[in-house]
């Protein structure tokens, strides 16, 4: 029933065997030991289990991992000082730090795709992850500070 | 964690696809086909519908379900567009208004327009603008392609016959820009099921319209447009009309009751009207 | 923030087997049978577990809960049986197998039916349980607790009054929804030591219940817990650990991991209290409260859990706030079909405040003064009593009043109450009071211990768990303090392991920062002594002449002459080699003092040791044709104490805000007729977003409590407390109708307003 799968992950080529049936994030966390993703619902409605794939942010429990062959998969592990890690601790935009990764992935790839997104936008691509812990606050400040568009963003 | 086992299948060819299709479906293996694929593993996890599925067909890998342009009159759109890129196309604003609604962005990069207007779920909003434009659909199964008119084969649910599947989507560009509205409410949350989603057009002298969470699918209908669009009542008497030409029950769930539905319908389709008929 | 904090979930280890839960697809439901057959077959099978086979009955207040469901389910999603499989998949596919046949009951969907005369019973042997702590249930009945408070004489407060209002209020039960679904590993060795790994907020609390129904000795069981994502209360409760140990011993005690589902985490485990309540309260005309009568009926769910003690705060502080010399009240904790309750983040003092707030409202209304002026003119005090008949003190309680003024001024009272901003929309504010104790065991207790490495940092250990609420960063900020070091010479032990780390009541009720606090400080002074008298020796002084900060034992009345900590901590060497001291271990504990047990039939007694208090407004913008509405402001003042750590206590309340706007907006189970949740997913129950909250404005006020540590009250849970009624006086005044029920979604607000209408006709 199993079958391998050639992948990048966090720029390393990674073969993994896996069940056609098993999600990135099964795989990510259980064959690869990158449990950055988390598992908040599984049904794709919180975002904690946010990664990169070829760049733009996915649920990883929306996906299968087969869906993935020889596509680059970015997690959490594979960030490294990146400007909005470095935000989310000087603004404390977490608390139980749950959900951080998913934030963290998702605002990552809106800094880069759209740096000086707007006020709609921010909240449009935001909207697709929940924290039960900070009141949203925290994590406003922590994404724009990375984002070009500071002072219409914080005016909105 | 999706209990069941299936085989993954991803043709690079539209007759590849019918194919490994018709090859599985002798098999015994209950073959489905595969797009965004967010209905399909989030339903096998809570054991509801596909439970029978043996094996998957991922249509993602056929360049012409990717493909977008235009082609003579008619816009195209590949069945395996995600949502996420056609709000941010532009070609098509109603459409690309109506996609923004469903699920959340990061989810959006994920469900498909196909998927969206095939699925189970009773919303989908995406199917709403096609009803309103009478766009043309394009399926292939063993039978080989063909165009057919949406209304041909959308009644409530997408109508396909065993083996096929929507390659392409196709627009008429007569009414890519015409002016339109759509609102969608919910209960209470931006990121939700839609309470009520109304979306209309207007074309010569005519408005149209389309609904979603109003009954348990999605739809446009004649009669109640040719209600609305009596001129010579008030707004309010053809509103109460239309309401009486409903094709089905109004749903009552716990996003909210008939009752409720039925007082948000009549303050949407009064401010759609006030809209589009202010509209020269 | 690198992917490298580890939470239950992320650990694995050769050789895990995997569980999964069957749950209960009814409410109410006697079980005729459960076929196994077919589940055993399924490939990769090594046990299966189901009520039969693990009899006892559970509970920290009284015993009623069956570890997994036994005879029949009281709940929609009550466990009833747990797989153990070598694979997640392979344990959820053989959960389908099992066949059970059910024998459908009739379902008590609300406290209101639960209380109706004859009625249909949860529990037919309520009064049979073993009651761990005294609770007075009612045979015959679904009354698990009443709470009496008798505090006056009503009668006298009646004829007082000149003026007063009564009204009902109501909420549904609803969720924590932590980020992290619960989830446990457990093993069972040879020599038959038992590890849990668990996502708890009562790790000590776990091996304790561990040990009882297992009749295993304490020392044989290690309970471990690492950071936890989020509990506002629900992972105090112990469940998932009794089934995952149940799960191993079944596997020969090989090591298995459960974690719920989401769906499970909402329904099968522990959630938010619902409420039913009718209030009464008087005043003179010149709006001097003179009595309050009040009925609160907890909907606790299948089981009681926490439910007893929530019921009982709720009662003995039944009135918030205010200084009402003549209170009756009587609170019930009542049995229904419903997902059974937990504590939750503020502990019934959220639930309590939105009847009252909202009462408060109404009688200001009717005696058309100010709903400010109304409250100051009877805000408790120092002096007064609390309707436990406890005496408020300078330290025990904060001001009220003061809350309130800075409310008033941040929220902009002045310019009214109401603003039109056009034709349909209008921006409308609303307040509320609150205060809140924690009810703490009478012996509750903490401890701390400190040690230190060769280059003098700080080794804190204690029993409080990591869970998002900066506890840890606060100790450490404490220690720091004492000893004038810098915090980053101190390192918290974040993991709890209840082998090493000393006894730490519960990771609840705020209360960790004044009880671990205050066993930090004596840990903290109790090391300082072993360094002084060391440093004595060197020094060649009395113990008593010299003192430690910054780092250095340093002669009081010489500080040039000093030893640097590092060079004692661990024994002096001399440079001939001899050594003197040895490693010093700094040991400090706290227990919870001067609490009295209550009395039953008046509610007299000392539930608690502090009351904190505050006051908060929510402005909403509302459209008055559609009835939907956007948050604004949100405005939270309480009286700190002493704000140890500024941003994280903004946080802390911020985040309590928003729970308590998410709950007050949107949360609260939908039950069908049968008693089915609906909204069983994140697709369905809801909780804001990104860019749904409003505003946030936090201040505090200082009144410091003499015996906490810096005079710091907890704040932890307190954000949430008066979110409900602030939004709900918000939108009453909007929509011009009294609402009284949450959640306070558009529909509701339009179903109010229609019957407004259909009154009126
Ligand atoms: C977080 C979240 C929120 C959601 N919110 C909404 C919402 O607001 N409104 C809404 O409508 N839906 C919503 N959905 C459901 C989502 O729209 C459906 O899952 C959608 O139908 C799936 O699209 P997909 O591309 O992922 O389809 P898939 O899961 O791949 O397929 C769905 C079905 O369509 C069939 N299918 C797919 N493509 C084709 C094709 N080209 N030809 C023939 N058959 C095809 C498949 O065989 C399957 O039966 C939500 C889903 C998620 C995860
Ligand atoms: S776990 Fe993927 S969205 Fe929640
Ligand atoms: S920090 Fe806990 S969920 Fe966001």
């Amino acid at each position: 029933m199993k079958k391998t799968i050639d992948f990048t992950v966090n720029n390393e080529q990674k073969s993994v065997q896996i069940r056609s049936a098993d999600t990135l994030l099964i795989t990510l966390r259980e064959q690869l030991g990158l449990t950055g993703a988390k598992p908040g619902c599984e049904n794709g409605d919180c975002g904690a289990c946010t990664v990169l794939v070829d760049d733009q942010p996915m649920k990883s429990c929306l996906m299968l991992t087969a869906e993935t062959a020889n596509r680059s998969i970015t997690t959490i592990e594979g960030l490294h000082d990146t400007p909005i890690q470095k935000a989310f601790l000087e603004h404390w935009g977490f608390q139980c730090g749950y959900c951080t990764s998913g934030f963290i992935m998702n605002c990552h790839a809106l800094a880069n795709i759209h740096p000086d997104a707007n006020a709609y936008e921010i909240e449009n691509w935001l909207q697709s992850n929940i924290c039960r812990c900070t009141g949203y606050e925290e994590i406003k400040e922590a994404i724009m500070s990375v984002l070009k568009t500071k002072e219409a963003g914080t005016s909105g | 964690m999706i209990p069941i086992n299936f085989e993954y299948h991803r043709p690079t060819s539209i007759t590849e696809a019918v194919e490994t299709f018709q090859q599985l479906q002798l098999d015994g293996k209950g073959p489905l086909y595969f797009n965004g694929g967010t209905e399909i593993i989030t339903l096998l996890r809570v054991n509801q519908f596909y439970t029978n599925t043996r094996a998957v067909i991922d249509i993602k890998a056929i360049p012409e379900c990717c493909y977008t342009g235009f082609e003579d009159d008619h816009y195209i759109i590949g069945a395996s567009i995600p949502l996420a890129q056609i709000e941010t196309m532009g070609t098509f604003p109603l459409l690309g208004k109506n996609c923004s609604r469903i699920a959340d962005h990061t989810s959006r990069m994920k469900i498909t327009l196909g998927g969206n207007i095939c699925g189970k779920i009773k919303y989908r909003e995406a199917v709403l603008p096609l009803l309103l434009t009478d766009s043309e659909l394009t399926i292939a199964g063993p039978s080989g392609q063909r165009h057919v008119p949406i209304h041909q084969v959308f009644d409530q649910h997408m109508n396909l016959e065993q083996g096929e599947f929507i390659v392409q989507i196709r627009i008429p560009k007569l009414f890519l820009d015409v002016p339109f509205t759509s609102k969608k409410q919910t209960k209470i949350d931006r990121i939700s099921y839609s309470l009520l989603t109304v979306s209309a057009i207007k074309t010569e002298q005519q408005i149209r319209f389309a609904f979603s969470g109003l009954c348990n699918f999605p739809f446009r209908s004649q009669e109640m447009e040719k209600a609305l669009n009596q001129c010579q009542l008030s707004v309010e008497e053809r509103i109460t009309e239309a309401i009486a030409l409903l094709p089905s029950p109004i749903l009552n769930d716990l996003h909210g009751s008939a009752a409720y539905r039925t007082f948000v319908l009549r303050n949407t389709l009064e401010e759609t009207i006030a809209e589009l008929e202010g509209e020269s | 923030m690198t992917g490298a904090a580890k939470y239950t979930a992320d650990f694995t280890a050769p050789g895990l087997l995997h569980a999964s839960l069957l749950t209960s697809p009814h409410a109410h439901a006697k079980i005729k049978s459960i076929d196994l057959s077919e589940a055993e077959k399924c490939p990769g099978v090594r046990a299966i577990v189901i009520g039969q086979d693990i009899p006892v009955l559970t509970g920290t207040t009284v015993e009623d809960r069956p570890i997994l469901a036994l005879n029949k389910v009281r709940y929609f999603g009550e466990p009833i049986a747990v797989v153990v499989a070598d694979s997640e998949h392979e344990a959820q596919s053989a959960c389908q197998q099992i066949n059970v046949t059910y024998e459908l009951y009739p379902v008590v969907n609300s406290v209101h039916q639960a209380l109706e005369s004859k009625p249909i019973l949860v529990h037919e042997q309520l009064m049979n349980y073993t009651q761990v702590q005294k609770i007075q249930p009612e045979a015959n009945s679904n009354i698990a607790n009443q709470i009496k408070v008798r505090k006056g004489d009503i009668d006298v407060g009646r004829d007082q009054s000149e003026v007063t209002m009564t009204a009902d209020f109501s909420f549904p039960p609803s969720d924590h929804a932590a980020m992290e679904t619960r989830s446990v590993r457990a093993e069972l060795l040879p020599n038959g030591e038992v590890h849990i790994h668990t996502s708890s907020q009562g790790p000590f609390m776990v091996k304790e219940l561990i040990s009882r129904y297992f009749l295993i000795d304490e020392d044989k069981v290690t309970v471990h817990t690492p950071l936890v994502g989020g509990g506002f209360g629900g992972k105090a409760a112990v469940q998932l650990e009794l089934i995952a140990f149940a799960a191993s011993r079944a596997a020969g005690g090989k090591i298995v991991k459960l974690s719920n589902t989401r769906e499970t985490d909402i329904t099968g485990s522990p959630g938010h209290i619902g409420l039913e309540a009718n209030v009464k309260l008087g005043a003179t005309k010149g709006g001097k409260l003179t009595f309050a009568e009040i009925h609160y009926n907890f909907n606790a769910g299948a089981y009681v859990d926490e439910g007893s003690d929530i019921t009982e705060i709720a009662g003995l502080n039944c009135t918030g706030p205010y200084k009402i010399d003549h209170v009756w009240c009587n609170s019930l904790c009542v049995y229904t079909n419903h997902p059974y309750a937990t504590s939750f983040r503020g502990y019934g003092h959220g639930e309590l405040t939105f009847p009252i707030e909202r009462a408060m409202d109404l009688l200001a209304e009717k005696l058309r003064i100010d709903p400010i002026a109304f409250r100051l003119k009877n805000t408790i005090k120092p002096g007064d009593t609390t309707p436990s008949q406890t005496k408020l003190t300078k330290s025990n309680i904060g001001n009220v009043a003061k809350c309130l003024e800075r409310v008033k001024t941040l929220i902009n009272w002045d310019e009214g109450q109401t603003v039109n901003l056009s034709d349909r929309l209008i921006r409308t504010k609303g307040i509320s009071c609150f205060w809140k104790s924690s009810i703490t065991p009478t012996d509750a207790t903490s401890g701390a211990i400190l040690t230190f490495n060769k280059d003098g940092s700080i080794n804190l250990s204690c029993g409080v768990v990591e869970i998002g609420q900066g506890t840890k960063t606060v100790l450490a900020q404490i220690l720091a303090e004492r000893l004038k070091i810098h915090e980053s010479k101190i390192h918290v032990m974040m993991d709890v392991d209840t082998q090493t780390n000393p006894q730490h009541w519960k990771t609840v009720a705020s209360s960790s920062v004044y009880m671990v606090g205050n066993a930090v400080l004596r840990a903290a002074e109790d090391a300082i002594q072993q360094l002084c008298q060391t440093a004595s020796i060197v020094l060649r002084c009395e113990p008593g002449d010299v003192d430690v900060a910054e780092a250095r034992a340093f002669l009081i009345s010489n500080p040039d002459k000093y030893v640097s900590v590092k060079d004692i901590a661990n024994g002096y060497k001399y440079t001939n080699g001899n050594s003197i001291g040895g490693t010093v271990i700094g040991r400090g504990n706290f227990i919870m003092k001067h609490l009295t047990s209550i009395d039953k039939e008046t509610g007299k007694g000392t539930p608690a040791s502090d009351w904190t208090v505050g006051a908060q407004a929510v402005e909403v913008e509302f459209d008055t044709k559609s009835y939907n509405y956007k948050l604004i402001h949100a405005v939270s003042v309480l009286d700190a104490g002493k704000v140890l750590h500024p941003k994280s206590a903004r946080g802390q309340v911020t985040g309590a805000m928003s729970m308590g706007l998410s709950w007050a907006t949107r949360e609260g189970f939908s039950f069908d007729k049968n008693g089915i949740v609906l909204d069983n997913q994140f697709r369905t129950y809801k909780m804001l977003r990104y860019g749904e909250n409003p505003t946030y404005l936090v201040d505090f006020i200082e009144t410091p409590q003499i015996d906490a540590p810096y005079g710091a009250r907890g704040l932890g849970e307190h954000g949430i407390i008066g979110m409900p009624a602030a939004l709900a006086n918000s939108l009453s005044t909007a929509a011009g109708v009294p609402l009284n029920q949450l959640p306070l979604v558009p529909e509701y607000i339009w179903e109010q307003k229609r019957g407004e209408a259909s009154d009126s006709n």
